[in-house]
């Protein structure tokens, strides 16, 4: 039964009094239903970016090997030999609550679709993830559901899943972070993109039969949860990683002709934003006719097809005569392939259905006039710094570091990768935990590139400005800890609702200290994802919000993958402290975990300190000077160098911290821009340090089967790894 | 040594098995899984991935493709037949290799480094392996506990017919090291004429000492000797 098409309905699909009124101006009539579902969902916060717009532009996002910055599927950058590797990350949260299992696979389906749609092979898929607290009783069964579907959806198309992060929080319990990242690989000058160009050209749809999964998924991942959470099931979409893989062939089979003019995957708000986006971009007309659209069931109606987010569909524009060359490779590959409209020059899309037509939009005010808000902002109140000299430590060194390596947030993710395919390819150079950054080569050369997530969400949640530029200068910390040059980023912005102040004032905050990041380390942003409307509000009316979580998706390259270095420790070595340390513990692990306090100014980030030392850091790697390196992040100093020794199975005997400083405040401090090096001679490469104007210290020696502090305190690294290494089976299998 | 690696579709690893054979000296080709004339070939492959999706039991479908009625005439030919992860599932679907390939004990999808030891080798698979010897291959597969019936099992084991079983990386066969929970640890099993292996971990992935070992690589340089 077709509902009354009013402001009431338009409420319901999301859309604001005003914009409905916007909506009726520009139609100069009622809309139709299938006329009110386009429009909610092109203004969707999901799909139109209309609270984030704003502030992204102050993101910098050119470089001379920048190819496409935002605004295509997926950031082109060249990578040399004639290459540009095509990444983006993109969240998939709400989905991953309401259904953890299809939620989390399709969220990788998406963003592989990003990739291969601009012609791309994907040949690396990263997660970034976020959870509610291990005790809380769903936690555990979003963690079950979510690892399953990136495992089940990425190991059957082929991609390795080579790396990725995890944390845990109460802030996460309601609204869980899905945040999946795809690299491809395409020649430099075979790069597709999506605005259609060609009155009268084929408009062609591939891939599987539109059902009525997904109906207006993107107006829901523009919500915030209530209760009724369970009951928006239907809006979640059910992935065939099969069918992707098929349609992963076929398109890359398609795309070494010269068929194709522009191809656009149908992702949020399926049929209707891939075609309006491809004809908008290419100020083009469309025209679809949705009697030849493959259905999975019968009865559909217009406002079903336009609305449906079924996947592993792509729509493209063909030129003239190259249907019949087209269609045979899709045949080979057994997926539908049909003709769905074609283009016109008259700046609509026009949606014909059982002869009627449905809807019948000028394109340029659906564009143009999309609204675009600059909502009220509250600067987030700065928490005090903590004096490291006024926290007491009454636990000392080596308990600490016990409880520290087996916490939730620092324990070995072993249990969660060892379910990700991560080698198939076989160009796997570092598998996860092997390295700060993924390294996967590029099949018949040498260079390979670097891949990292990061972000620190207590400290975006302390001082979000400073913990965009620490999420960003970690990431560019990370690929240069492997030996690689750090290229360019992803974003995935996640954060509560923006209609409240204090939320869009962490992230205009956040998108500040990323910027300034961004400048200072030359790492352009080229792609990204704006997740808002993260949070809860239970039956007693009362609103919780994610931490502010700006994931970023780092890229780098090494010219030669034999340079890569990882963290494993090998017997024999010198171990040197590379970076300032002062002893910070304002929002450090050891201060939540070991002294129960979550508070404090976050470490500031000196982003020409961050530069200098990553510089030399990469310096010495690709002369061949370091064994192995590891940043110093989450949990500090001696938690680096355990971790160090537990890849390698080799003990490390430490030195004595400086005595201005307090014991745990040097150890356990997360003082940013720092690196551990493995070197077999500390002497010369302390020298280079200082020559260069850099703190060096040599921390201690590698050997033996132990982790001797220096407080005298001896563990065997065994003993720690199997420590590290019980969290997650214990706590999701009941074993370990 | 002429190689043919059949492409099933929703197969995925055809490409990393082409560099091993390629690195070992082979010239290999892709066999779409629709040809029927494999004439030529001295050995093919069935490699890893997810045939049809596996959304029946691994490998059902793809043992009814049309290219198994002439992979079957390859056997009968006397050429050589390999078959790795979904491959080997494929195969004992086929009823070429018998038994079957079940979840895997945990019920998760593993993936990690198994160590395999080598239980014969006056084979063309296992020629360049000794006795005893312990290699290490990577394991990627949701259904890898092999399973048969014990007549099935003694008769395997009586013929000489077990290729490789999981190991401690000293060689020793306990639960431990059988990760999938197969059947007296069972990694690959040959054909009675030795001609055919069906295995479950990827000798393939372990190639170059770039991606953490070259340990499958002399089941490669056997075979492109042969």
């Amino acid at each position: 039964m077709q509902r009354e098409v009013n402001q009431e309905l338009a409420r319901e699909f999301g859309l604001s009094p005003d914009e409905y009124s916007r909506v009726l101006e520009i139609m100069g009539r009622t809309p139709t239903l299938t006329e009110l579902g386009v429009f909610s969902v092109m203004w969707s916060e999901h799909c139109s970016y209309k609270s984030s717009r704003v502030w992204l532009r102050q993101l910098p996002t050119k470089a001379p090997w920048v190819i496409h910055g935002p605004g295509e599927n997926a950031g082109v950058v060249d990578i040399g030999d004639g290459l540009a590797a095509v990444f983006k990350m993109e969240s998939h949260n709400h989905p991953s609550f309401i259904e953890p299992y299809q939620g989390a696979a399709t969220g990788v389906g998406g963003i592989l679709r990003d990739v291969f749609t601009m012609g791309a092979r994907p040949i690396a898929n990263l997660n970034a993830l976020r959870f509610g607290r291990p005790d809380n009783p769903v936690t555990k069964r979003i963690v079950d559901g979510v690892v399953r579907g990136i495992g089940g959806y990425g190991n059957c198309v082929g991609v390795p899943t080579v790396g990725g992060e995890i944390n845990f929080h109460s802030a996460y319990d309601g609204n869980p972070l899905v945040n999946a990242m795809t690299v491809g690989i395409a020649p430099r000058d075979r790069i597709f993109l999506s605005a259609a160009a060609g009155v009268g050209n084929p408009v062609v749809y591939v891939g599987s039969k539109t059902g009525r999964d997904g109906i207006h998924g993107a107006t829901m991942a523009s919500a915030e949860f209530a209760a009724d959470a369970e009951e928006k099931r239907p809006t979640v979409q059910v992935g065939d990683p099969f069918t992707e893989k098929l349609l992963i062939e076929a398109c890359l089979e398609l795309m070494a002709t010269d068929a194709i003019v522009a191809i656009q995957d149908m992702g949020a708000a399926g049929l209707t934003s891939s075609s309006v986006e491809m004809a908008a971009k290419g100020g083009v007309g469309i025209e679809l006719d949705l009697d030849q659209v493959p259905a999975r069931e019968t009865g559909m109606t217009a406002y079903e097809f336009m609305l449906s987010e079924s996947q592993e569909r792509m729509l493209m524009v063909l030129r003239p005569d190259r249907e019949a060359e087209a269609r045979v490779i899709f045949d080979k590959w057994e997926l539908d392939f049909a003709v769905v409209g074609h283009l016109t020059d008259t700046g609509r899309i026009t949606v014909r259905h059982h002869g009627q037509v449905e809807a019948d939009i000028p394109l340029a005010p659906l564009n143009d006039q999309a609204p675009l808000y600059h909502r009220p902002t509250t600067e987030t109140r700065k928490q005090p710094q903590i004096n490291p000299g006024k926290v007491e430590d009454r636990v000392g060194l080596t308990a600490a570091l016990w409880k520290l390596i087996a916490c939730p947030d620092l324990a070995s993710r072993a249990w969660v990768w060892d379910q990700y395919d991560s080698t198939v390819g076989g160009q796997t150079v570092k598998r996860p935990g092997a390295a700060d950054a993924a390294v996967v080569k590029l099949e018949g050369l040498s260079r390979a590139l670097a891949l990292t997530t990061d972000c620190t969400p207590r400290y975006c949640a302390a001082d979000p400005e400073a913990g965009g530029a620490q999420a960003v200068a970690e990431a560019w910390r990370n690929l240069t800890a492997v030996g690689a040059r750090p290229l360019a980023l992803t974003d995935n912005m996640n954060f509560g609702n923006p209609e409240r102040p204090e939320i869009m004032g962490q992230f205009a905050a956040a998108i500040r200290g990323m910027a300034a990041a961004c400048e200072a380390l030359d790492f352009p942003v080229v792609s990204g994802n704006v997740s808002l409307y993260n949070e809860t509000r239970d039956p007693s009316g009362t609103v919780r919000a994610i931490l502010p979580t700006p994931a970023i998706g780092g890229l780098g390259v090494l010219d030669d993958a034999a340079q890569a270095v990882g963290i494993a420790l090998g017997p024999w070595l010198d171990i040197v402290l590379v970076g300032v340390t002062k002893g910070w513990l304002g929002q450090s692990l050891w201060l939540r975990e070991i002294a129960g306090r979550e508070e404090g100014a976050p470490p500031p980030v000196d982003l020409a300190a961050e530069r200098a030392t990553g510089d030399f850091v990469r310096g010495q790697i690709l002369a061949g000077h370091v064994r192995a390196c590891h940043d110093v992040s989450d949990g500090g100093l001696l938690v680096a160098v355990a971790e160090m020794a537990m890849a390698g199975l080799t003990g490390v005997r430490l030195s004595t911290g400086p005595r201005e400083i307090p014991s745990h405040a040097y150890w356990f401090g997360e003082d940013q821009g720092r690196y551990v090096l493995a070197v077999p001679d500390a002497g010369s490469l302390i020298r280079a340090a200082e020559a260069a104007g850099l703190a060096a210290v040599r921390i201690g020696t590698s050997g033996g089967q132990d982790l001797t502090l220096p407080d005298g305190g001896t563990i065997s690294v065994r003993a720690l790894r199997a420590a590290h290494e019980r969290f997650f089976p214990s706590w999701m299998d009941g074993s370990g | 040594m002429k190689a043919g690696i059949v492409v099933f579709p929703g197969i995925n690893r055809e490409r990393d098995m082409a560099i091993a054979l390629t690195r070992s000296g082979a010239t290999p080709r892709m066999i779409w899984h629709k040809e029927t004339d494999l004439a030529g070939l001295d050995l093919i492959v069935l490699p890893g991935g997810f045939s049809h999706g596996d959304y029946l039991r691994c490998g059902a479908m793809a043992a009814h493709s049309p290219v198994m009625t002439a992979v079957r005439e390859h056997v009968a030919r006397g050429g050589y037949l390999l078959g790795v992860c979904n491959g080997f599932q494929i195969l004992t679907e086929a009823g070429i290799l018998p038994g079957a390939l079940l979840r895997n004990a945990s019920l998760r999808f593993l993936s990690m480094d198994c160590h395999l030891r080598v239980e014969r080798t006056d084979t063309v698979f296992t020629g360049q392996y000794q006795r005893g010897e312990v290699f290490r291959a990577v394991m990627a597969h949701g259904d890898g506990n092999y399973f048969a019936d014990d007549t099935t099992l003694d008769r395997l084991e009586g013929e000489g017919l077990v290729a490789l079983r999981y190991a401690t990386p000293t060689g020793e066969i306990t639960a431990e090291a059988n990760r999938n929970g197969s059947a007296r640890g069972i990694a690959g099993i040959l054909s009675p004429s030795l001609r055919v292996l069906g295995l479950m971990p990827h000798p393939e992935d372990l190639v170059d000492p770039l991606m953490g070992g070259t340990d499958g690589k002399p089941l490669f340089d056997a075979l492109a000797a042969a």
